[in-house]
């Protein structure tokens, strides 16, 4: 008994695992229905003009974004920590009763909240904020989802064997308290039935906050809402998953330590770069631009360590499609990173604000970054949860090479469709006189908007392969013995 | 240090926390007390234009369409003067957009009328020959929620002292004043009223008959809204 290896218990890892696969198809099936509406307007009447008002693309669109964001990614998030939590901390679920039961509630008080969600904004009820649309109700809701999962965090650390925190664990705590903050801030409203002596619908609340000051408390969340959901536990999964994979020590504890603290500190001033040329003041402005550049260096100081931990081991790049995976999404993390301060300086805001450009630079994160990384992060865990090898290896390097050129396509697309658009806004002819009508602009995009409608496509079709090669590696795929999990991956073909 | 904090999860929290918390108290805060103050004519929402405003959230018009108006000549020359903060004051919450899929409607009300919207909605494509809007149907079924919006008249008015029902000043020194009722058939009658003007302009017969019957079409609040954006 003594001296035999921790047995992890994967039950709460495997159920949100079933979630982000499910979650994932679905939510970006939604994005590809508004991609060809865009393209092609018949689309918003998909399902007959009768059922138009729920179909359309201002419904639609809250639905795409937010299942991604708080279904696919999260769900992932939330499998790699009780994943990763264990493994790290040298502690078993196993061996709490009460873990395991903040687990469980942890999952399905999300996945009610998940299904009220998609109900409500179906139906037009919405706070209109930008990824966080949802009334009072579900704001509380996710408060005790936030609860569980914060409970489970320090209850498994506070059970733990292994004193220091590793890496991951301290974007998993820091993507836990900025959240928090973030959406108890943002979500300040009164319930309108409370004051007007339950007058009209009780779900319907009212800002605290007024016109520019409620922008500000918007983006201020916007923009980090994407910092800790979309990239601090992703940067978690990349610091566990790659050098597990790859066999690899993380290059540098130091340049840890500089994109850990750097992130934290910079990341949060960054949000006035949505707001450029608003009513804000403009030293706010300047101050969002100023730490958006700075930004560069925390956020490619993580990736370069990414990068450096596969040092004389790129062989494996081109060997094994799950290293693939991770190294592209790091690849789409510098990019990225590097588009986002470029469209927050001032001049090029200018230009880009409004347009489709911003859509693409959202997407290149998305879908190469953070979709790849967690990709990578669930073909990782799964052969460990299921004690089963991948079912194809040929697939998952179909699924890699059809999803890249999607995504090839899709911000490529989107930079020519944004760059026309901010153009013909400003463009003037010899008389002084705007050149274009508003129309002008979206009439020259049609083309962008089919080849951004097949990008996604593509992507989806991938994301199809994903689905059915993870139902064969946890059904029906050749059984393996622990040994065989150490680093690299088994893989059938 | 850090490698004490590694170990110390509780300060490792803290010490995390007040980093990522100190951006919002700097840039934040100080703006507050200013950018809420409202300019000289902006004016709260009449209960028909509030149960048009929600009804404008609630088909997202907002996730295309934006209400911000940017310092730039080619802003000015289209859409224009540019936003002043102040106009604001009243908007809770701001529709300002991040996405100009369709062109800015934060002074909409200056350029088009009741009719252009009502032909607009039920087929964009017809008045705008390769528009990608999609065709509003329902709205013109579908009857507006004014108590909602009563509702939430009656909670800003008390939460935030929201001038209903007082002289406010406008541009040329006179005084306008925003009437709130004082019982929800009174907000019904009121908002009634207002949509008899809008509906004189329309065409659709059924939603002038539906607004004789004591009925407000989302469409007509919606309309009263938009042309009220000035």
């Amino acid at each position: 008994m003594e001296n035999r290896p921790l047995e992890y218990d994967y039950t709460v890892a495997k159920l949100f695992m079933y979630n982000a696969i499910f979650v994932g198809v679905a939510g970006m099936l939604a994005g590809v229905v508004l991609a060809w509406q865009m393209a092609f307007p018949q689309f918003n009447y998909i399902l007959g003009m009768d059922l138009a008002e729920y179909t359309n693309f201002g419904r639609l669109r809250a639905i795409h974004t937010d299942s991604v964001i708080y279904g696919f990614v999260l769900s992932a998030v939330w499998s790699a920590w009780y994943y990763i939590g264990q493994r790290v901390l040298k502690v078993s679920m196993a061996e709490s009763k009460f873990l395991m039961f903040i687990g469980k509630a942890h999952f399905w008080i999300y996945m009610a909240a998940s299904v009220v969600i998609v109900i409500g904004l179906q139906l037009g009820i919405t706070s209109s904020k930008e990824y966080s649309e949802f009334e009072w109700p579900i704001d509380l809701g996710i408060v005790v989802v936030w609860v569980l999962w914060g409970i489970s965090i320090f209850g498994l650390i506070g059970i733990r064997r292994e004193k220091t925190l590793y890496i991951s664990i301290w974007y998993f705590i820091a993507t836990f308290l900025a959240v928090a903050m973030l959406h108890i801030f943002n979500n300040a409203e009164m319930p309108t039935f409370i004051i007007s002596g339950g007058i009209g619908n009780w779900y319907h609340s009212v800002s605290m906050y007024a016109g520019t000051n409620d922008a500000l408390v918007q983006w201020w969340f916007g923009h980090n809402a994407v910092a800790f959901v979309l990239t601090t536990p992703i940067v978690a999964m990349s610091y566990y998953f790659l050098p597990k994979e790859s066999g690899q020590a993380v290059y540098s504890y130091k340049m840890s330590l500089l994109g850990f603290w750097g992130l934290m500190f910079v990341y949060i001033w960054a949000g006035g770069h949505h707001l450029l040329f608003s009513t804000v003041p403009d030293w706010m402005q300047t101050m969002g631009s100023v730490f958006s550049v700075v930004l560069i260096l925390p956020s490619w100081g993580s990736a370069i360590n990414m990068m450096l931990t596969m040092k004389g081991e790129w062989q494996q790049v081109a060997a094994s499609p799950l290293i693939k995976f991770m190294v592209m999404a790091t690849t789409f993390y510098m990019f990225s990173t590097l588009e986002g301060p470029i469209q927050a300086i001032k001049s090029v805001n200018a230009l880009a604000h409004f347009t489709d450009w911003i859509i693409g630079h959202v997407h290149d994160g998305a879908l190469g970054w953070v979709g790849f990384m967690v990709i990578g992060a669930l073909f990782h865990m799964a052969p460990r949860m299921f004690k089963r090898e991948i079912y194809s290896k040929s697939l998952m390097n179909t699924q890699f090479w059809i999803q890249t050129l999607g995504v090839i396509l899709y911000f490529t697309s989107m930079w020519i469709a944004g760059i026309t658009q901010g153009m013909m806004w400003r463009a003037y002819d010899e008389f002084g006189n705007l050149a274009y009508s508003f129309i002008d602009s979206v009439v020259a995009l049609h083309p962008y908007y089919i080849i951004r409608a097949v990008g996604g496509t593509l992507y989806l079709i991938g994301m199809f392969m994903f689905a059915y090669n993870m139902y064969k590696t946890m059904t029906s795929s050749r059984v393996v013995e622990e040994n065989e999990l150490q680093n690299a991956t088994p893989m059938g073909a | 240090m850090f490698h004490w904090l590694e170990k110390n999860p509780f300060f490792f929290a803290v010490a995390v926390f007040v980093v990522i918390a100190f951006a919002g108290l700097v840039e934040i805060l100080p703006n507050f007390a200013q950018a809420s103050r409202p300019i000289v004519g902006a004016k709260p929402y009449s209960t028909l234009e509030l149960t048009g405003r929600l009804v404008y959230i609630k088909n997202n018009c907002n996730g295309c369409h934006s209400q911000l108006i940017r310092p730039f000549k080619s802003e000015t020359d289209r859409y224009g003067s540019y936003s002043k903060s102040g106009e604001y004051a009243y908007d809770r919450p701001f529709l300002w957009g991040s996405k100009r899929t369709g062109p800015d409607l934060m002074r909409v009300g200056n350029y088009r009328t009741t009719d252009w919207h009502e032909n607009h909605m039920r087929d964009p494509e017809e008045v705008v020959p390769g528009s990608i809007m999609p065709k509003y149907p329902w709205l013109f079924k579908n009857i507006a929620d004014v108590d909602t919006a009563y509702a939430e008249q009656l909670t800003i008015k008390q939460l935030f002292a929201v001038p209903y029902n007082k002289p406010l000043p406008t541009a040329d020194g006179s005084t306008q004043t925003v009437a709130l009722a004082d019982s929800l058939d009174g907000a019904h009658a009121s908002a009634l009223e207002e949509a008899k003007v809008v509906v004189a302009d329309m065409k659709d017969q059924a939603v002038k008959d539906a607004v004789a019957a004591g009925k407000i079409p989302e469409i007509v609040a919606l309309i009263a809204y938009l042309n009220r954006l000035k």
